[in-house]
């Protein structure tokens, strides 16, 4: 079966770690009480993670949108094809949506990112005490919605590894160690 | 010194001696009575606080960060044809200042920081103010924070604005000199050790 580009593999890995990351290090950091030097630096490192999210995401879309990806192969049912796609989609849609929300939500609570304590990003919006809530709340929830992807996108991945053995994972995998039964 | 502008009627009195009399009467006038119509000869205005502002800028890991005392009082006797007699105080409640987030107002206000329960006031008391050109002063004086005292001084803007002075200013004064973030908030990497206090303050005549 025909694999994904190595440079298609390398940006996957990298933003599922930085993902994972991510996600973990915001339930963390929102779960220390009061405010400490540690609380502070898991905030800057969170914001600083998403952004570079966000930039791996838009050069991941380029990619996409200039390269094909692997066909499935026929036998996969309709339904299994279209709801692949379907998750994918959505997979891109939350890969910004999550990091924008995220980096308005600072915004609109007066506080710019500063890109690992060096690039000072641009100021997309004023501080807005009205919008600041909506948007801490739009950040949850959209996460939340990634979280349940990102569970979906693994569950699927791993069915077509051990149980289809149809080598629909091993498109993604570094190596093609783990062979399936195309 | 010119006393015609000055309001109170001592000051008309003395303009108005022919100066033989005055010469003569000099040695009588007890010298307390002559300060005090120094001293008083600026005139008190009155603070506008809804168009004045005290305010903080500093970086917390290189991100710039603005927050407002929410109270404060200022107290300014100026009078622009004699700006060397004006005089200025103002108090700040520490526990006021408002960082956008109500955990954060709370911490500041902590033991580490300006420890709001024993030092509920932080002051700045003016000890010379001396003419710089157009619309400039220099101001000296004494700043208090978190029991701490230091001679300060800095350029002070003076420009009348619908009928008001607006005294505009920025002082910068390093945190740690004043005891501000004490224990693990000392660490300068995570709060910068400058900060810049911005001031505005609106006053009528």
């Amino acid at each position: 079966m025909q694999r994904y580009t190595r440079f298609a593999i390398l940006l996957h890995w990298l933003i599922a770690v930085l993902i994972i990351g991510a996600f973990a290090m915001g339930l963390v950091m929102t779960d220390i009480p009061g405010i400490t030097p540690t609380k502070l630096k898991y905030y800057s490192w969170h914001k600083w993670a998403g952004v570079t999210i966000l930039a791996l995401a838009a050069l991941r879309l380029l990619w996409r949108l200039a390269n094909r990806a692997p066909p499935y192969p026929a036998a996969m049912p309709r339904w299994q094809q279209s709801s692949a796609r379907s998750l994918h989609c959505l997979l891109y849609v939350l890969m910004f949506a999550v990091p924008l929300s995220g980096y308005l939500y600072t915004l609109s609570a007066g506080v710019p990112v500063v890109y690992f304590g060096v690039f000072k990003l641009p100021l997309l919006i004023d501080a807005n005490a009205e919008l600041k809530p909506v948007l801490k709340a739009l950040h949850y929830w959209l996460n939340m919605g990634l979280a349940g992807a990102v569970g979906l996108h693994v569950v699927a991945a791993l069915k077509h590894a051990f149980i289809d053995r149809d080598g629909i994972m091993q498109r993604m995998l570094p190596t093609s160690s783990i062979q399936g039964n195309p | 010194m010119t006393w015609s502008r000055c309001p109170l009627p001592l000051s008309h009195l003395l303009h108005r001696l022919p100066l033989p009399h005055l010469r003569h009467l000099s040695p009588l006038l007890p010298a307390s009575l002559l300060a005090l119509a120094g001293a008083v000869s600026a005139a008190p205005l009155k603070t506008d606080l809804a168009n004045s502002s005290v305010a903080i800028t500093f970086k917390q890991m290189n991100v710039p960060v603005e927050a407002k005392f929410k109270k404060f009082s200022a107290g300014i006797d100026y009078d622009a044809g004699k700006p060397e007699l004006a005089r200025a105080s103002v108090d700040i409640d520490t526990a006021s200042l408002d960082l956008g987030e109500a955990e954060m107002n709370k911490e500041v206000a902590k033991k580490d920081w300006f420890n709001s329960a024993q030092y509920p006031k932080a002051s700045f008391v003016s000890s010379s103010i001396k003419p710089a050109g157009a619309g400039k002063l220099n101001v000296a004086g004494k700043l208090s924070i978190k029991g701490k005292s230091a001679d300060v001084s800095f350029p002070l803007l003076v420009k009348l604005e619908a009928g008001k002075h607006v005294f505009e200013g920025a002082l910068p004064i390093r945190r740690l000199a004043f005891n501000i973030g004490e224990g693990e908030w000392k660490d300068t990497g995570m709060v910068a050790d400058d900060v810049i206090i911005k001031f505005r303050v609106s006053a009528a005549p």
